[in-house]
């Protein structure tokens, strides 16, 4: 059943780029330091609007239907909602404190929400604008997923250590997973089979077989020249099919290649400096990568493996997302 | 009469518990005799270092809450003058985990207690290399780094800069001369030395307000590039700074420091942790607090791995290769196998902003980069850990 939908799903977005030749898709940046969000043409490579946001911008998600993207004001405590043809800024919606990181559940209505200094996660209805559950979890949520399903949320604990499996129907935890130091990252792949977490201080992602929220398998990293204590992985994103995983390895100023099957790590690119996280284009042969030191987005393109070009964006980009 | 308060008691059951799993900390704190410093602009906290114990404490009650594990903090408090050694035979009766906050003898005579043998002690307040050398204890690990690490860190500074022609000022208290000792040495490591140094002596009659004496006072000290100052109570040393007779940066204690821990810090997540325990406390995170945090943490994050409050398996575990604090210092923090210091990157700041963090760039070491701050294994003299 899930591979037919996800081609289903695939032959909409075709469409919808058939139908809008006129429309070059966008990869949307939040800058952390300058309280602004970056819009990148991926057929030009340059920026061609800044928006204004809250305080603190960080996570960044489109809706279903790319009418709004939420963003994560951290320090304005608020998930702001933007109208993305006109950069204007709709309504907040309440978040709790200090939120980093989101996911859209799958029936593009509940953002799960990590709130990094109260160690919960929020889970509001972007319809209603009102909050449904507040789950404790670990000290410093940061990372988030959804099962393609919707029936599993994640939520990783920088400071625990462990991933936190949310049962989405009654908005409870269900297990309690330990990683490697300071979890960043997570996501579904392989159509909600397998989890991946991406560890910073630890060095490793680790893959769980979703059923039995067990450990899977380990992948470690290791870039010539740089001390293994600073190859620290944080975001990750997969290529069509979930066949590669490319991953950032923050202050090595490198991306790792993965080959998603066999768990091996077949590349290194060099990008710009801490590479946090990072976006696709429309039929992923392009990689935009956020550069927070540097103040850049390196596109990486994904058959040849190679930097194609730095665009300079505002100060500490940290997260990316792609709009049609 | 010494003071003892159980703080915490919790033991929570969290989902998935495996197992349950407590741990007793003690946290003891041995008054010192502080003697007056010139200005009161700093005041010492009440619940310097025990407030970073609570912060701790929290952390891993958090996580201990959904793998069934408990932990409490109790805290003794030795007035000045009082015997030590009772209240911590007494505090290892109850708990063979101990955080303390004393004097390197004390330090060293709670060690060496019968009760305390089998335990495992951290300090979290003194920063002397003996501890770390031939006077180092196998139940005595150190969070706190020690003063070789912070002036390895600024000697790597004053390469990295090529400031090499060096003067220093030194307090006469014996922190200080600890201070100016571990400087003289990380010199020498570092292919340096001081080419004048001088001892700060007014101690009769100020008459004039010191910055009026600075000018006088530094202008036999020649041209220099950088001016250390070895004044680790805080007495004259912010008075140095644009009194000085040549226009030169002051370093050491005082203007550029390497320091464990500041306000100053914010990357690498340790924003998290200063506003966790600003709201907590109601202050600024310092140096001892870190130490203590640091403590209860590798306590914490060893009981999470082993799912065990057995002394042995988590001192083994804390000593072992699989052992990483995540410590909001932009790398794994570890213990040095052959003398028990946690190994971590020194801040080189002001008190506005961080300037560097230590190891520099280009300080290279065979196995860890970390080891170029600090007692490296071949020159630790510290038998106790083989």
């Amino acid at each position: 059943m899930l591979p037919i939908s996800k081609h289903v799903i695939a032959g909409g977005t075709a469409f919808l780029l058939c139908s809008t030749t006129t429309h070059a898709g966008e990869i949307w940046v939040t800058n952390e330091k300058d309280d602004t969000v970056s819009v990148i043409s991926t057929e030009t490579l340059e920026v061609i609007q800044t928006y204004e946001t809250g305080e603190r911008p960080r996570g960044i998600t489109f809706s279903k239907d790319f009418s709004r993207v939420y963003i994560c004001a951290s320090d304005s405590d608020a998930v702001q909602v933007m109208d993305p043809n006109t950069g204007k800024i709709l309504h907040d919606l309440p978040s709790g404190e200090d939120p980093e990181q989101f996911v859209l559940h799958p029936d593009d209505k509940h953002l799960y929400i990590a709130n990094e200094d109260d160690a919960i996660t929020t889970v509001v209805d972007v319809e209603s604008r009102k909050v449904v559950a507040q789950i404790d979890v670990g000290v410093e949520p940061e990372g988030m997923a959804v099962s393609p399903d919707g029936m599993v949320a994640i939520t990783t604990s920088e400071t625990t250590n462990m991933a936190h499996w949310i049962d989405t129907t009654t908005q409870q935890l269900f297990a309690n997973t330990l990683v490697d130091s300071r979890p960043r990252h997570a996501e579904f792949v392989k159509d909600g089979s397998e989890m991946w977490v991406s560890s910073e201080i630890g060095g490793t992602i680790t893959v769980f077989d979703v059923a039995t929220q067990t450990e899977k398998a380990k992948i470690s990293f290791e870039v010539q020249g740089v001390h293994p204590d600073r190859v620290q992985p944080v975001g990750f994103e997969f290529t069509e099919g979930d066949t590669y995983a490319f991953v950032a390895l923050g202050p090595s100023n490198h991306l790792a290649v993965v080959n998603a099957e066999t768990y091996e790590v077949e590349d290194y690119i060099l990008v710009g400096r801490r590479v946090w996280h990072m976006a696709f284009n429309a039929d992923r042969s392009r990689l935009f990568t956020t550069n927070g030191v540097s103040g850049d987005v390196t596109v990486v393109d994904v058959a040849s493996r190679k930097a194609l070009k730095s665009i300079k964006v505002g100060r500490f980009p940290w997260g990316a997302a792609f709009r049609p | 009469m010494h003071r003892v308060i159980i703080l915490t008691t919790a033991l929570l059951c969290g989902q998935g518990a495996t197992a349950d799993v407590a741990l007793d900390v003690g946290y003891l704190s041995v008054e010192a005799h502080r003697p007056p410093t010139l200005s009161n602009l700093d005041p010492v906290p009440a619940n310097l270092g025990l407030a970073g114990a609570q912060t701790g404490l929290q952390d891993n009650l958090t996580t201990g809450k959904f793998l069934g594990h408990g932990y409490s903090l109790i805290e003794v408090q030795v007035s000045v003058g009082e015997d030590p050694l009772e209240p911590a035979r007494d505090l290892l009766q109850s708990t063979s985990f101990i955080l303390l906050d004393a004097p390197a003898e004390t330090l060293a005579a709670i060690a060496d207690l019968p009760e305390a043998q089998g335990a495992i002690l951290f300090n979290t307040s003194a920063g002397e290399l003996s501890l770390r050398d031939t006077e180092c204890r196998a139940n005595l690990l150190h969070s706190l780094p020690s003063h070789a690490m912070r002036t390895d860190a600024l000697a790597q500074f004053f390469v990295q800069r090529r400031w090499n022609d060096l003067v220093m000022i030194f307090g006469s208290y014996a922190q200080d001369q600890a201070y100016a000792e571990a400087m003289r040495r990380s010199l020498k490591k570092f292919g340096m030395a001081l080419s004048e140094e001088k001892s700060w002596a007014f101690d009769a009659d100020m008459r004039r307000t010191a910055s009026q004496e600075i000018p006088l006072f530094t202008q036999d000290l020649g041209d220099y590039d950088a001016l250390i100052v070895a004044d680790e109570l805080h007495d004259f040393g912010r008075y140095v700074l644009y009194n000085t007779w040549q226009a030169r940066p002051v370093v050491g204690s005082e203007g550029l420091s390497a320091v464990t821990w500041s306000p100053v810090i914010e990357q690498w997540g340790a924003a998290q942790l200063q506003s966790r325990f600003s709201d907590a406390h109601a202050r600024d995170m310092a140096t001892q607090d870190y130490a203590a945090w640091a403590a209860m943490r590798s306590l914490g994050e060893a009981v999470t791995r082993t799912n065990s409050a057995d002394p042995d398996t988590l001192r083994s575990y804390i000593l072992s290769d699989s052992f990483e604090l995540a410590g909001f210092k932009g790398r794994p923090l570890t213990y040095r196998a052959w003398n028990g210091q946690l190994r971590q990157p020194i801040a080189i700041a002001h008190p506005r902003a961080l300037v560097a963090q230590a190891p520099l760039e280009g300080f290279l070491h065979q196995t860890n980069e970390l080891d170029s701050l600090g007692l490296d294994r071949p020159e630790s003299q510290c038998e106790a850990f083989q």
